[in-house]
């Protein structure tokens, strides 16, 4: 019990308003945040030409083509990779009740990446809908690799320093490989935007294929969430309770594995988002997941889509990864959660 | 363990000499290996008749241009990262503690790479300037972690210590990627592979620039061995013997990180040597750094010399830098170390 995420002596509090609260705001946020974002770009385009480029689109005016076929896409892009990787981050911080979970810092993101640089090197022809697949494999691995270290470690208790330890190592090998892999098959240049996180690259194709694999992960994930708030007390209050914690726990990794595959596909593995919004979302709403996990959705959509604006402007014309940029939110966040939380890390 | 420490100090002194001299032979065996593998193939008898002045031209060129720089700066970098994971792990009381995990190598990295980016071709810019330019990010990251992972009354706990240098050396790499990006592709080339640990720097001007810092840290280091075994114990029993702690753990500190960025400079971001090397030469001689530290930097000189030697004869048209060999060796062993650690 000595690693126990929520402060076991304050009383499970709850804010539903709050919750609700979040959602419509968040929504609203969402839609003009991706109306936003189609009009930032070097080619300077207004809202009445985006209104009528989706209402009355016009093939010959380059304009449309750029909202309909680049911009429009990246930014339904971010908003589902954002709600993704948000979700992710906070099932596992509520499965394994470690505060520092997130996919990138676990390695879930490494193994997915590195598992798309073998598919790109061995099998360059393979269609997007395919890749997708060896993705959730590869976040699998990933996952795996670093929860059966801190698992089979002397003691056997998965600490979050022996997590986010074991998450670094592992993630390092993993990038090492890639990188050799990458410089062998001389597929260099393209890799390193899209491993740091390449949104811009998004494609109406990638989003078709990856939207309907996100909306089952997040439902699931709705589905999981009384038992994730369950388990998110202690296993054995889970267990007490009669929940079957290892079917609860395995069907969490497997949407995790979902929702994360699916984004690195797309955009490469981008970090700190399930570290940051799951956090943020905790303190304003509590923590009953049936809330967490919705408003996390809603804010990680939100959190990338404005991380995306800002890769866009802030070295214009050059894009910024958006790994990059929300590692500068995610740094001092996690230095922060380093600080405060020291004696539940060890 | 234990029966390593119940070993008279004088056993272990001739143990320590002695595997410090089977570690020079192996050295030198792979040093020879390395001398004949590489795209152009030289037999023994040719590298040493070319040794003693009678070669071709071209194996001229090869030898002493090519491949004998490169591997002096393998074993220079290898020696100097080895020790100073030693003198992190000693002064920072934790096994895990090595400059690429405590993101120090990151710093010193981003330096070069600001230097290297404003440069328009890599070829111009001045080797001697480059440890400098390292140290100055290597430091500057190394003071910044410092006091992001000082709590007042508490000090300086390791788990935070580790904690705080992985956040850092995120963000540095975040920063280090904008940067990277923004290249043209020539200089991506360059720096990717130099992130990798290529040993890129290979001739004799980077010898030079190198040798220096190593010829002045690497003494001082050992001189200050018998510190670094009471600054190894807890903090109340090294003050109790008299000891400025504060000051020597930062002139180590200092040192150490001077090593690791000198390195870097010159050697590109190669990982995981600072863990092993200490880690391989503690087992078999034991934790005293009088003994121990010799032996940490014979092994790590062996370590990327023998990653080198593998990253170019690995695969035949394009060559593997010694940094991603090094770490495919060194994460399983630090997944191990991981995995037996108490914390």
């Amino acid at each position: 019990m000595s690693n126990f995420q929520l402060k076991a002596d304050a009383p499970i509090r709850t804010s539903p308003w709050m919750a609700m609260l979040i959602i419509i705001i968040g929504t609203v946020v969402i839609v003009f945040g991706i109306g936003a974002s189609i009009v930032t770009g070097v080619a300077n385009i207004s809202f009445g030409t985006v209104w009528a480029s989706i209402f009355h689109f016009d093939s010959n005016n380059d304009h449309h083509v750029i909202i309909q076929s680049l911009r429009l896409p990246r930014a339904l892009a971010g908003a589902l990779v954002g709600a993704a990787f948000a979700v992710s981050g906070a099932m596992m911080q509520g499965m394994t009740r470690n505060p520092i979970a997130d996919t990138g810092l676990l390695g879930v993101n490494a193994g997915a990446s590195f598992v798309l640089v073998l598919v790109f090197a061995f099998f360059p022809s393979l269609s997007f809908e395919y890749i997708i697949l060896f993705s959730f494999i590869g976040a699998g691995l990933g996952a795996g690799l670093v929860y059966s270290i801190a698992y089979f470690s002397k003691g056997g208790r998965m600490t979050p320093l022996r997590l986010v330890l074991a998450g670094a190592v592992v993630g390092s090998v993993l990038t090492g490989l890639s990188q050799a892999l990458s410089l062998l098959f001389q597929i260099n240049y393209d890799l390193a935007f899209w491993s740091a996180g390449g949104i811009s690259t998004a494609e109406w194709f990638q989003v078709s294929v990856m939207l309907p694999w996100i909306i089952v992960g997040l439902l699931a994930a709705m589905i999981l969430s009384r038992s994730i708030t369950i388990l998110s007390l202690g296993e054995d209050v889970a267990a007490g309770l009669g929940q079957r914690t290892k079917w609860t726990k395995a069907m969490g990794a497997i949407v995790v594995m979902i929702l994360t595959g699916a984004s690195v596909s797309t955009v490469g593995g981008v970090a700190f988002i399930g570290l940051i919004v799951p956090h943020i979302v905790r303190f304003l709403v509590g923590v009953d997941y049936r809330w967490i996990i919705p408003c996390s959705a809603i804010m990680g959509g939100v959190l990338v889509i404005l991380a995306d604006i800002g890769a866009k402007t802030v070295a214009m014309p050059y894009e910024t990864p958006l790994g990059s940029i929300i590692a500068i939110l995610g740094v001092p966040f996690f230095l922060y959660l380093a600080r405060k939380e020291r004696r539940e890390l060890t | 363990m234990n029966s390593d420490i119940l070993l008279h100090s004088q056993k272990r002194k001739n143990r320590s000499i002695k595997l410090v001299f089977l570690f020079g032979i192996l050295l030198l065996l792979v040093f020879i290996i390395s001398l004949n593998t590489g795209r152009y193939s030289i037999t023994p008898i040719e590298v040493w008749h070319t040794l003693l002045g009678a070669g071709t031209k071209k194996q001229n060129l090869v030898l002493f241009e090519l491949r004998l720089p490169r591997m002096i700066i393998s074993v220079l970098i290898g020696a100097g990262l080895a020790v100073s994971g030693a003198v992190l792990q000693g002064i920072s009381r934790n096994g895990l503690s090595d400059p690429g995990i405590l993101g120090i190598n990151a710093g010193a990295g981003l330096a070069v790479l600001l230097f290297v980016s404003m440069y328009p071709s890599t070829s111009l810019a001045p080797p001697f300037l480059m440890p400098f330019l390292a140290l100055l990010g290597a430091g500057l990251t190394a003071i910044l972690i410092y006091f992001l992972a000082y709590k007042k009354g508490q000090g300086i706990t390791a788990t935070r210590l580790l904690l705080t240098g992985i956040a850092v050396g995120a963000g540095i790499s975040a920063a280090t990627v904008i940067l990277v990006l923004q290249l043209n592709p020539r200089n991506f080339e360059f720096v990717v592979t130099w992130q990798m640990g290529s040993l890129w720097g290979a001739n004799w001007k980077f010898v030079l620039a190198l040798l220096p810092w190593m010829i002045i840290l690497l003494p001082y280091v050992y001189w200050k061995s018998k510190t670094m075994n009471i600054l190894s114990m807890n903090e109340p029993i090294s003050g109790g013997l008299g000891l400025e702690i504060h000051k020597e753990r930062l002139a180590l500190l200092a040192a150490a990180v001077g090593l690791a960025a000198s390195s870097v400079a010159t050697g590109g971001g190669i990982g995981f040597v600072g863990l092993l090397g200490p880690h391989i030469a503690r087992r078999m001689v034991g934790p005293e750094h009088q003994y121990m530290l010799p032996l940490t930097a014979a092994v790590g000189a062996l370590l990327v010399l023998v990653g080198d030697t593998i990253g170019r004869s690995i695969v035949a048209n394009t060559e593997v830098p010694a940094g991603v060999i090094i770490s495919l060796l060194g994460g399983p062993y630090f997944i191990y170390l991981l995995m037996r650690a108490k914390a």
